[in-house]
């Protein structure tokens, strides 16, 4: 008996414009209060070279030095501005080409997956607007209805990605041979590499190189 | 064994000749320029081999302008295209993509000069909701710059994106159901040309393939509509150059009968003479025998400054000459007796008369398809070339007899482009593999990739051949591959393309002559194709 397939999304870059640091931001901004807002708002302008600088060498690295900003946000408040975050932020950065791709794979009769480093918060509204089947996030550590700064294990992120996912194939008996995977960044090379249909989505050039080696089909959603 | 002179290109001698076509090598002939890819080869041929050219271009037509504007004004079957139109009606121009003709030709190409008459007349008579389409169908979309290069700035710019634009095969809200033959073969058209009051067709006619009802069915159709006589079967049961004995022309014919019951197609048909080459190489085209010392000056070269240069420069090279092609014909009106008149034409251009089948047939496979424009020929359309166009270029009967040898020069390098044949990467190195028989092919996997939704938004945000080409492509060579009991690449410069392609391989011509003589027999007759230019024996 066949069994069935998934096809695998990561998020950020992938099928949004946006990223973590949007978010982030969206929420820096709206802070309770002017001066907090400001303040906080300035600090992320000015770290967004070390998150650069850290996301370029290495995702877990990346993921220390900026989730630590979460500490001491009120769980509440990052629900509420959730949605606010999605509506004005999120959907209007989605790229053309993914409702497309997501149709198309549906149509195939695919299970759509989403499998990224983002917050839960900002990515089930997301996922509802994209009938999205499944998804895994990133999910902040909260004590007392605030942020510790810490996320909670696993923390998604390069080989933990595809560890989900094979994880979900034996769970769900998913064929990886059969699903498809689909990512911009070259940290999700082992997300990539998993499944038996990778592709690339408007990839960085480390990305780009790679799949041109491995003779992966390479698509530009923007 | 006798020695042979050095390959070098000798001077004017006798020859036996049956006649201006159809020379036979003989002992002072001279050595053939074959291509190999993006190389020239030149080899002594064995005594007594047969070499087929193509016939001289006919004349161009004085004043192509003139003969376009008297075919739109006594067309065949219909009203004059003037008595045709109103003002506020819709109209609809389709016109043929870049797989046609090849190499693309000089500008300004015959559809441009074409949609400007068009365009002249249409606004000469109020009509001013037009929209031109570029009938694509499973083929890549053309880039900007080459839509632009087609049709001329003047009319891109003012037409192009919004009234000027490509077929989508998977657009869902771009394409109507037409109907459905007697033999349960569906047909979808392009929703655009269906809701039109008028739909003119503009058709070059290449090969004697292109043209009539193909133009409409196929090149604004979408996968499901071609399916059913793009597939093994369909290939398997005859050539398709010869469209009175083709069973794809058959089918293509009931579709045809579905779009003549729900749609208005004016049909304007052309075809080119062969001057593919013109000034520096117009060498190329002629018998090695009556080569000048100048022709062997630029050959020579040519071929030296090839030797010096990296593949994809040489690739860069050829596919900047333009072909000189020019317009022998021009007919319009109804689609069946504008085709014939047509179809006419081309055999004039291109049948030359050949008597008896050979034992093993040799072509010289050139750097370019209609799959190919500004790209690789990868090892799927090296075999669409072979075993698809090469060994169907004939009327009657095959030039190769049944389980004969037939020897391709091309050097099979592995190169794919990932931007226009991204499916067909995956095709050759994961179903190759595995089986080359082209109806398992068709059943195990052909919806996976034609579903593909990688593919499929690749085809349509970019310039990627439909997923599903590369199947089609290996059907092509359906009829050849049952045909032919062996393929020799020669000059091949790796072993595992021609062994995925289930061919054998040989270091030079001599070798594959060689190895096809003892696979067909002692004292085989053997002949060569010299393409390009296109040449097609009538074995009638």
């Amino acid at each position: 008996m066949n069994r069935a397939a998934a096809a695998f999304y990561d998020l950020d870059g992938t099928l949004v414009r946006t990223n973590l640091v949007h978010a982030f931001a969206y929420n820096a901004r709206n802070q309770q209060g002017l001066l907090r807002s400001v303040s906080k708002t300035v600090a992320t302008f000015l770290s967004v070279p070390l998150f650069m600088a850290a996301d370029f060498y290495n995702r877990r690295l990346f993921n220390d030095i900026f989730f630590v900003r979460y500490r001491g946000e009120s769980e509440d408040r990052l629900r509420y501005l959730a949605d606010e975050l999605f509506e004005t932020t999120i959907r209007p950065s989605i790229f053309p080409g993914a409702y497309e791709l997501i149709d198309k794979s549906r149509q195939l009769g695919l299970r759509q997956v989403l499998v990224t480093g983002a917050l839960d918060l900002t990515v089930r509204p997301l996922a509802k607007h994209l009938k999205i089947d499944d998804y895994v996030t990133n999910r902040l550590e909260f004590v007392d209805g605030y942020a510790t700064g810490r996320l909670l294990p696993p923390v998604m992120a390069a080989a933990t990605k595809a560890s989900w996912m094979r994880i979900y194939a034996e769970k769900e008996n998913l064929n990886l041979s059969d699903c498809y995977s689909y990512s911009d960044s070259m940290s999700d090379l082992p997300m990539l590499s998993v499944v038996g249909h990778p592709t690339a989505v408007n990839p960085d050039l480390r990305l780009r190189n790679t799949a041109l080696q491995h003779d992966w089909p390479i698509l530009d959603l923007r | 064994m006798r020695e042979r002179a050095p390959k070098t290109l000798r001077g004017p001698v006798p020859r036996n000749k049956e006649d201006d076509q159809v020379v036979y090598i003989d002992n002072d002939s001279a050595p053939r320029v074959l291509f190999s890819g993006e190389d020239l080869l030149l080899e002594d041929l064995p005594i007594g081999t047969r070499v087929i050219y193509p016939k001289p271009p006919i004349e161009g037509l004085a004043n192509p302008g003139a003969a376009i504007r008297y075919a739109l004004n006594h067309p065949l079957d219909a009203e004059p295209l003037y008595a045709q139109l109103m003002p506020g009606m819709r109209v609809t121009i389709a016109v043929d993509d870049i797989s046609l003709p090849l190499p693309p030709m000089a500008t300004p190409d015959v559809r441009q000069t074409i949609i400007e008459i068009l365009l002249e007349l249409l606004d000469a008579n109020g009509v001013d909701d037009v929209h031109i389409i570029i009938a694509n169908s499973l083929h890549r979309k053309m880039s900007e710059a080459e839509m632009r290069r087609m049709v001329g700035s003047r009319i891109h710019n003012a037409f192009y994106p919004d009234r000027y634009y490509c077929h989508d095969v998977e657009d869902p809200d771009g394409l109507v159901h037409l109907g459905t033959t007697d033999q349960n073969e569906p047909l979808n058209i392009n929703r655009r040309a269906v809701e039109s009051d008028l739909v003119i067709y503009v058709n070059i006619n290449f090969v004697p393939m292109d043209g009539g009802h193909k133009s409409v069915t196929v090149g604004l159709a979408d996968y499901q509509s071609v399916r059913p006589h793009h597939d093994p079967e369909t290939m398997r049961a005859s050539g398709y150059m010869d469209p009175k004995r083709s069973v794809l022309a058959t089918k293509i014919e009931r579709q045809g009968q579905l779009v003549e019951k729900h749609m208005n197609v004016f049909h304007i048909e052309t075809a080119l003479n062969n001057r593919m080459f013109a000034g520096a190489t117009a060498f190329l085209s002629k018998n090695e025998d009556e080569y000048t010392e100048i022709d062997r000056m630029k050959f020579e070269a040519l071929k030296w400054t090839l030797g010096k240069m990296p593949a994809a420069a040489k690739r860069k090279l050829f596919h900047s000459i333009p072909a000189q092609y020019q317009l022998i014909a021009c007919y319009a009106g109804k689609t069946e007796p504008v085709h014939e008149k047509i179809l006419a034409r081309c055999f004039e251009q291109y049948l030359v008369d050949v008597r008896g089948q050979a034992d093993i047939l040799i072509c010289g496979v050139p750097f370019i398809s209609p799959y190919n424009v500004n790209s690789i020929l990868n090892p799927i359309l090296v075999q669409t070339m072979g075993l698809g166009y090469f060994h169907n270029m004939y009327r009657g009967q095959p030039v190769l007899k049944k389980g004969g040898a037939m020897i391709l020069t091309h050097p099979c390098y592995d190169e794919f482009d990932h931007e226009q044949h991204p499916s067909y990467i995956e095709f050759f190195n994961r179903l190759l593999p595995e089986t080359r028989d082209a109806v398992t092919l068709h059943k195990k996997y052909e919806h996976e990739f034609a579903h593909n939704p990688s593919y499929i938004e690749m085809y349509r945000r970019g310039i990627a051949y439909h997923g599903v080409h590369p199947f089609m492509m290996w059907y092509w060579g359906e009829h050849g591959r049952q045909h032919v009991g062996k393929v020799i690449v020669a000059g091949a410069q790796n072993a595992h393309v021609p062994a995925i392609l289930g061919w054998d391989r040989a270091e030079s011509l001599t070798e594959a002559i060689a190895m096809a003589r003892s696979f067909v027999g002692p004292s085989p007759e053997i002949t060569m194709m010299h393409h390009p230019p296109i040449v097609m024996a009538d074995m009638e």
